[in-house]
């Protein structure tokens, strides 16, 4: 057992999300005009890069609780459903008076406190997930499945299956507005980022995550309280999600229970895998979830400003997205060498 | 002809050089062990040959033809059949699908079940396994797991057979009739390979030895040939002069037991599992728990650690009444538990050495606490040291460990957690005759610092040369103490024996 000389430490994991991230932007450099082109006006910064940062923030939030879900050996399916509802209750609560049980005590709708209360909402709901993982023993993906079906359905009856369109100053800037030059939800992700990182690493917490996910038998006789672990894990997983959903309804100044969030658990799923963080559970990887969120969010514009008819836009997408899994497989990668040796022999 | 040549085989890891150049082989009807301490390359040795790792350098030969199996499976159809360190059975089927997982014999297109079933109780009693072979594998303890993957290895037709540490938890029965059956497989032609770091068994059961170190190979010869000193020094890389001037470690010495009564348990049992016991530990003392596989020992040590809730009785910890009714409970009263399996119950394969061992100490302090980076390397790196644990750095997952390594990490873990009391099930299994020796010692001086030890051990002589006082489990029951003079091998022996034949003191509920 001879030593070798020490590597470098970014993790292996990672390494994959960002070639492969890194591909696609040589791809889009030598083939898409003005991919690269950022403009200054009225100094807010404008262009694809931007575009695709702000874009996929919602996607980034999500992917952020997602990940944590995963490594805990869970899955978080009503994640897209929880957006639908913050937006709606967020959206309610600035545009219609009388939403809520609010009116009863006679508060004005004033939009720190609709937020508060979106937040809470989606923590709430997350928690509620927790509590059936957690205390109940109930599969995470039958667990959260319950909240995917039913809180769209609980989006749809607070806002009379109608959208709800908002005017308020405050709220259209978190979806629209810039802040230093960049639109004002690149901030957000940084925030949910930092409490993420400071929660995970900061704390021990992010220990007892992965250590349940790599083996809940022995984190038991460890002396780790799963149950509370993955109780909290799945509230913060809601509270990405609320924030998401209030990003997405800003953007458009409305909340659309119909819409908002539809499919984004995939994508927030998918993010999260090919940002390294296995689906059984264990070590974990924020960044390559971000990096994971941007890379999706990359294939989708690329595929757009590229203009490839509407009809093949998904078919495309797909494909995309297995060459980069494929890229990542190492049995893959190991099958192509062999291949290359065979012939250069 | 040897029936199986391994040649030239170089194996890397990152980081490490695991074999390096190293030559073997296998003749008919020989048993041929191969020994090391932990870390020597052993397990990786057996992995390269039943397709588990690919070999960097090197060839296989089995029967004079080149082979290179791609996988276990791919092995086992070549005449390979093997016992791996750690069992990799599935723990969610029954016995008799792990059985015959992958060689079901079928009917009309169909598995036939009916068939299985006798399959599998001929193939468990010929070990004398005593169990329903339609429970599912998990129910079932570690060292029967393991029995039943020896049944499995055994009942496959092979030409070589190969078992790495297969009596790590077995007890004198168990091997004894694993011996003799692999006496007769010997007859009849087969050739095994065999791993242990008991050196008795080494020289009862084999023919040749091999030795490994460093992933090196140091030298094979015939067993009469070599003294066990000199194994041990070419095991170790030490000189005969300095293992013969090494002041073997002599037990109990320097007993200093307080008086102090920190835990108790009055009529404390519970049903099927272990039947209302008393017992005390106290400060600076280490207790042993003797008895056969499946006698009550760690169900005992399950009660006193709140993975399982007594019907009965209660627990007093410094004399106060406290109930434990989890391992969090137990932790935060100062109760540490090494558990027997450590493939479930220990390691976390994909966390690194780091993690893995301050892991039981952050959960006693809570989440919100963490340690500090360089804390945590602090410990880490005082206990890679003191127990000489073998990795190329502390941020490795604790997976790529060899087995012994991986045991000292869980050890290491409830050492660093600071308990006052500490119950070690089988806390040596799988370790090498040095490190043994070290743990002990190192077990013996916390002692004296006021650490109190309950241990559990299948081995009979290290339970009797390490405890001030010794239970003696029989059938779920405590049976008796042992204390003083009366604490020997031969009472130990005798009590765990007697059984049936006399009318047992058994504590009524
Ligand atoms: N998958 C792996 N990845 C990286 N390193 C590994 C891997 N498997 C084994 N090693 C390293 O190779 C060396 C030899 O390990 P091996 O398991 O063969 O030891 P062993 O002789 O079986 O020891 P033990 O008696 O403890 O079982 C060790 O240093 C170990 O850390
Ligand atoms: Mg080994």
């Amino acid at each position: 057992m001879k030593p070798f000389r020490r590597k470098i430490r970014i993790p292996e994991q990672l390494i994959w999300p960002i070639a492969a991230l890194f591909i696609l932007l040589i791809f889009n450099f030598l083939f898409t005009e003005n991919f690269f082109h950022i403009e200054i006006r009225n100094g807010k910064l404008f262009g694809s890069l931007i575009d695709i940062l702000d874009r996929a923030s919602p996607l980034m939030l999500v992917a952020l609780g997602m990940t944590l879900v995963i490594a805990t050996g869970g899955i978080d399916l009503s994640v897209g459903a929880v957006m639908a509802i913050t937006g709606t209750i967020i959206a309610g609560l600035l545009a219609m008076p009388d939403f809520s049980i609010l009116s009863w005590f006679n508060l004005p709708a004033s939009f720190s406190l609709a937020l508060c209360i979106a937040l809470a909402t989606g923590i709430i709901f997350g928690a509620c997930n927790g509590i059936l993982v957690s205390f109940f023993n109930i599969q995470a993906i039958v667990a959260t499945l319950i909240l995917m079906v039913a809180g769209r359905g609980i989006a749809q009856l607070l806002s009379n299956g109608q959208i709800i369109t908002v005017q308020n100053d405050t709220f259209s800037f978190w979806g629209n507005g810039y802040f230093l030059g960049f639109p004002f939800t690149v901030f957000i992700v940084i925030i949910g980022f930092a409490v993420c990182w400071i929660l995970i690493r900061k704390t021990a917490l992010g220990l007892f995550v992965e250590a349940s996910g790599s083996n809940p038998v022995a984190s038991h006789y460890s002396g780790i309280n799963i149950r509370m672990v993955k109780f909290m894990i799945y509230g913060f997983s809601g509270f990405c999600a609320g924030l998401a959903g209030i990003l997405v309804a800003a953007d458009i100044k409305a909340a659309d229970a119909n819409n908002a969030g539809l499919y984004l658990e995939l994508d927030a799923i998918l993010a999260t895998v090919l940002g390294g963080t296995a689906l059984k559970g264990g070590r974990c990887f924020l960044a390559g979830s971000l990096i994971g969120a941007v890379l999706i969010q990359s294939v989708t514009t690329t595929i757009l400003t590229r203009g490839v008819p509407v009809e093949y836009t998904l078919v495309v997408k797909a494909l995309v997205i297995v060459m980069i899994c494929l890229l990542q497989s190492a049995e893959f990668r190991r099958m192509i060498i062999n291949r290359f040796r065979k012939t250069g022999k | 002809m040897p029936l199986l040549a391994m040649k030239n085989i170089t194996k890397t890891f990152p980081g490490v050089m695991a074999l390096d150049g190293v030559n073997f082989d296998l003749c008919s009807g020989e048993a041929h062990s191969l020994v090391g301490e932990n870390g020597a390359g052993k397990s990786t040795l057996i992995k390269v040959l039943t397709g588990v790792y690919r070999q960097d350098e090197g060839e296989i030969l089995l029967e004079d033809k080149r082979i290179q199996p791609l996988s276990p499976f791919e092995s086992q159809r070549m005449g390979v059949s093997t016992v791996y360190q750690e069992i990799n059975l599935v723990p969610e089927l029954s016995v008799e699908e792990n059985l015959f997982l992958g060689r079901q014999p079928m009917k009309l297109g169909r598995i036939d079940w009916k068939k299985i079933r006798r399959m599998a109780e001929k193939a468990l009693s010929r070990l004398n396994l005593q169990i329903d072979p339609s429970m599912p594998l998990s129910s079932f303890s570690i060292a029967t797991q393991q029995m039943i993957a020896i049944a499995r290895s055994l009942d496959i037709s092979a030409r070589v057979l190969i078992l790495d540490e297969p009596t790590s938890s077995l007890d004198h029965h168990e091997v004894e009739r694993l011996f003799s059956i692999i006496r007769k497989l010997k007859s009849e032609g087969l050739g095994v390979i065999f791993i242990s770091h008991f050196l008795d068994q080494i020289f009862e059961v084999s023919d040749r030895l091999t030795i490994l170190r460093n992933g090196q190979l140091i030298e094979t010869c015939e067993v009469s040939r070599i003294s066990r000193l000199e194994l041990v020094a070419k095991m170790t890389g030490k000189s005969i002069e300095d293992l013969k001037t090494a002041q073997p470690y002599s037990g109990k010495k320097g007993t200093n037991i307080g008086k102090r009564e920190i835990l108790k348990a009055e009529r404390l049992g519970r049903k099927k599992d272990i039947a209302p016991f008393d017992l005390q530990l106290h400060e600076g003392e280490i207790l042993g728990f003797a008895g056969l596989l499946g006698s009550g020992r760690t169900q005992a040590a399950e009660l006193l650690f709140g993975l399982k809730q007594p019907d009965t009785g209660k627990i007093k910890r410094e004399g106060v009444e406290v109930s434990i009714r989890s391992p969090q409970k137990a932790v935060q009263y100062g109760i540490g538990f090494l558990p027997e399996d450590r493939k479930t119950q220990g390691i976390f394969p994909d966390l690194s050495v780091r993690e893995n061992i301050i892991l039981a100490f952050q959960s006693k302090k809570g989440w919100w606490k963490p340690l500090s980076r360089k804390k945590q390397e602090l410990i880490t790196k005082n206990f890679i040291e003191t127990l000489q644990i073998k990795t190329a750095d502390m941020e490795k997952p604790v997976g790529q460990l060899s087995g012994g390594n991986q045991q000292k990490v869980i050890l290491a873990r409830w050492l660093a957690s600071q308990p006052e009391i500490i119950i070690l099930d089988e806390p040596t299994r799988g370790i090498d005759v040095g490190a043994k020796a070290e743990i002990e010692s190192l077990i013996h001086n916390l002692c004296s610092e006021g650490l109190s030890i309950i241990l559990i051990s299948g081995e009979l002589e290290e339970v009797e040369r390490n405890s001030h006082r010794i239970m003696v489990f029989r059938d779920k029951v405590i049976v008796s103490e042992l204390e003083g003079e009366n604490l020997n091998l031969p009472n130990i022996m005798k009590l765990i024996a007697e059984g049936e034949a006399n009318p047992r003191e058994t504590i009524q509920a």
